[in-house]
């Protein structure tokens, strides 16, 4: 392991998209910065801005508008980075992939490194993705 | 007995302009009017009735475009709704957002989803629409293919 | 005009149903007007509607907010068994009622949480955020999740509470309470909180009228509407409660009323529970055929507001339209009047005071300088003027 990927598995900071959501995924993503769960002591953090983030996480299904905005995010981000499908939706497009103005699942879009799947996933399982994905950074 | 009488007072206090009007059950009034007398009816329910406007509903039916503008009795508890039906080739009708902001969205709303005009609507610009489906597209429309 | 900048407070920043770009117009320090655009998270959930059956439709308009994820099914059973012309039994009436309340409870603590970190008092946010957990496992134990609870039906629920489940239900209940003095004590007798909420954006109860807004946001400016007592549904007739209101139409008057509603919704759920051991177990439900052609409305008081429900039905299993109105659709219009006079920092709690869901203003924020396009402010720039204005205030009363 590199220097670099030393301190990258430390310190994941996190820029949470949220699509066409229904914001349960959202709620539940700012859920565990809070004392029950507190990732922060995994070192991962929520950030404002795309540019220093190493994570970006997609929640809600995308829309016709959304898709070129998260494109934007995306080439915003200093590489490498890591996208992480969240929720049904983020997966599939949920119940709302069959809508009029779906634009496709996250990984149609932008390629995906990790799947935490659940309507909306639990906490645990947030963390449990996240743990896997710090373990893929070798 | 007792409804009937509700919804007939209301109907009588209008001025000109209410067609016909029904209890669809209890606490639930739809008024039928006249699409020309939309704005002096609403104006009614709201400034003299002191009503407040929840939603309006649009959809397209077999005899044209419909929407029912639900004001909501706060202090008897009961929905009532005024109803206008447009015909197919002119979907138009006078535009509520001068009267009470709160028709605002909705309005621009159902021009776009249905292709209903507003007339002197005081901010037509898009609300939803932009980006996820083209202009002159009415996905709520019977005869929209996805 | 000329000297006016515009603040983009979002797009990815999901208000409830309608994620929107607001457009703060600022001069100097001062919101001038505010412009939004929605459209960044329709789902064509009316459409969609329109291709389920009447039992889909209940998981679907679950997901239309999260946080709502009762008012919607309900307001749709209530319309549903509007037109099937059915009544559910008593014992549905309470388990709905109680399923109601308690998410109003999680609410209400989301939106405090949320407002306290928007002031820089993280303190309240993490405390309100983890008295909220306890409601949530209390969820869990009824409904099997978390969030969407899926309990609703036409004609009844799902699932019974049974015997454990009210015994916890109850502790968790008088637990709450004494975590809701605290809370309550904490924001009502802060001197800080105090100068950074009161006369914040005001909304007076004619702009009230004239926006059609509802749930806490009216009932902070005075108007006393509440449609559990207006158009009574569920349990609500069959136990005492009240309706919580106060005149100032200001950010504090709505944490005000949420933090008071609380105590009312802690009142219902332990009177239902006592209804439920009244009632014949397993008695959730009425058998529904068939739903005749018609149009029917529903409504029912989320967190925010009123939730209102429009079906047209022709007889066949799906509805032909569909039309959902939820309570942030007309309380958010309402920022064009509490926003504009306040200060940038100012507005920040202003917006949040309607409970859009507010946690994602800080991704996206960005305040572009309106000639050369450069990057002033960032959300997170945004909230930590907001706190540093908090901080003067620390310091001036010191
Ligand atoms: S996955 Fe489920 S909870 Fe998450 S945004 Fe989609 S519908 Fe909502």
């Amino acid at each position: 392991m590199g220097l670099k990927n030393f301190f990258l598995k430390k310190s994941l900071w996190v820029f949470h998209f949220a699509g066409a959501s229904c914001n349960n995924c959202d709620i539940e993503i700012l859920d565990i910065l809070t004392p029950r769960y507190d990732v922060e002591r995994f070192g991962v953090q929520l950030v404002g801005s795309p540019r220093h983030a190493d994570v970006i996480l997609v929640s809600g299904s995308i829309n016709q508008r959304d898709k070129p905005r998260l494109l934007e995010v995306y080439n915003q981000t200093s590489k490498p980075v890591f996208v992480v499908a969240f929720g049904a939706c983020g997966c599939t497009g949920g119940v709302f992939a069959e809508g009029n103005t779906f634009a496709g699942p996250v990984d149609q879009i932008v390629p995906v490194d990790a799947y935490i799947p659940g309507c909306p996933p639990k906490p645990e399982a947030m963390i449990s993705g996240l743990s896997k994905l710090m373990q893929t950074i070798s | 007995m007792e409804q009937q009488s509700y919804i007939e007072n209301i109907q009588q206090q209008l001025p000109e302009g209410a067609t016909g009007s029904q209890v669809v059950r209890k606490n639930r009034y739809v008024i039928d009017i006249r699409t020309e007398s939309l704005l002096q009816m609403a104006s009614h329910l709201y400034h003299n009735l002191r009503f407040r406007f929840i939603i309006a509903s649009a959809f397209e039916s077999k005899q044209g475009f419909e929407i029912l503008y639900h004001f909501s009795d706060d202090e008897a508890g009961s929905i009532i709704s005024l109803h206008v039906i447009m015909p197919h080739d002119k979907p138009e009708v006078d535009s509520l957002a001068n009267m009470f902001s709160g028709a605002n969205w909705i309005e621009r709303e159902m021009r776009e989803i249905l292709g209903i005009t507003f007339r002197n609507h005081p901010e037509p610009e898009k609300l939803l629409s932009e980006g996820n489906w083209a202009e002159g597209v009415y996905p709520y429309r019977k005869n929209y293919k996805s | 005009m000329a000297n006016q900048k515009i603040i983009p407070v979002g797009p990815y920043h999901p208000l409830q149903e309608e994620p929107e770009l607001f457009k703060l117009y600022c001069e100097g320090e001062t919101v001038r007007d505010i412009k939004w655009e929605t459209g960044y998270n329709h789902r064509g959930i009316e459409k969609l509607s329109e291709s389920k059956t009447f039992e889909q439709v209940f998981f679907l308009v679950e997901r239309i907010c999260g946080i709502c994820s009762t008012s919607h099914p309900f307001a749709f059973a209530n319309c549903m068994e509007e037109i099937a012309q059915v009544e559910p039994p008593d014992r549905a009436k309470y388990i709905r009622s109680i399923v109601g309340e308690l998410e109003r409870l999680h609410s209400h603590y989301l939106w405090l949480g949320l407002a306290g970190h928007f002031l820089g008092y993280n303190t309240v946010w993490m405390w309100a955020w983890k008295y909220r957990e306890p409601i949530l496992d209390l969820f869990e134990i009824i409904s099997g999740n978390r969030n969407s609870y899926a309990m609703f039906k036409i004609g009844g629920v799902r699932r019974d509470v049974t015997g454990d489940q009210i015994a916890l239900a109850r502790k968790t209940m008088s637990d709450l309470k004494k975590k809701n003095d605290l809370l309550t004590g904490a924001v009502m007798d802060d001197p800080v909180i105090h100068a950074r909420t009161k006369g914040v954006g005001v909304l007076t109860r004619e702009d009230v009228m004239d926006y059609a807004a509802v749930g806490p946001t009216a009932r902070a400016s005075g108007w006393d509407i509440d449609v559990r007592r207006d158009d009574p549904y569920a349990a609500y007739d069959m136990v005492e409660w009240k309706v919580i209101t106060a005149p100032e139409g200001d950010v504090f008057a709505k944490a005000q009323v949420r933090l008071l509603e609380n105590y009312e919704s802690i009142k219902i759920i332990e009177q239902c529970l006592d209804g439920l051991e009244k009632e014949p177990e397993g008695d959730t439900e009425v058998k529904v055929r068939e739903i005749p052609e018609g149009i029917g409305t529903g409504r029912a008081e989320a967190p925010r507001g009123e939730v209102f429900h429009f079906v047209k039905t022709d007889g066949s299993n799906s509805p032909v339209r569909h039309k959902i109105r939820a309570p942030s659709y007309v309380n958010i219009a309402t920022f064009r009047k509490s926003c504009v006079g306040q200060t940038i920092s100012d507005a920040t709690i202003s917006l949040a005071a309607v409970d859009p869901c507010y946690c994602c203003t800080e991704r996206m924020a960005f305040a572009y300088d309106w000639h050369t396009g450069r990057k002033i402010y960032d959300g997170n720039q945004l909230v930590e003027l907001s706190k540093q204005k908090t901080q003067q205030i620390i310091k001036n009363n010191a």
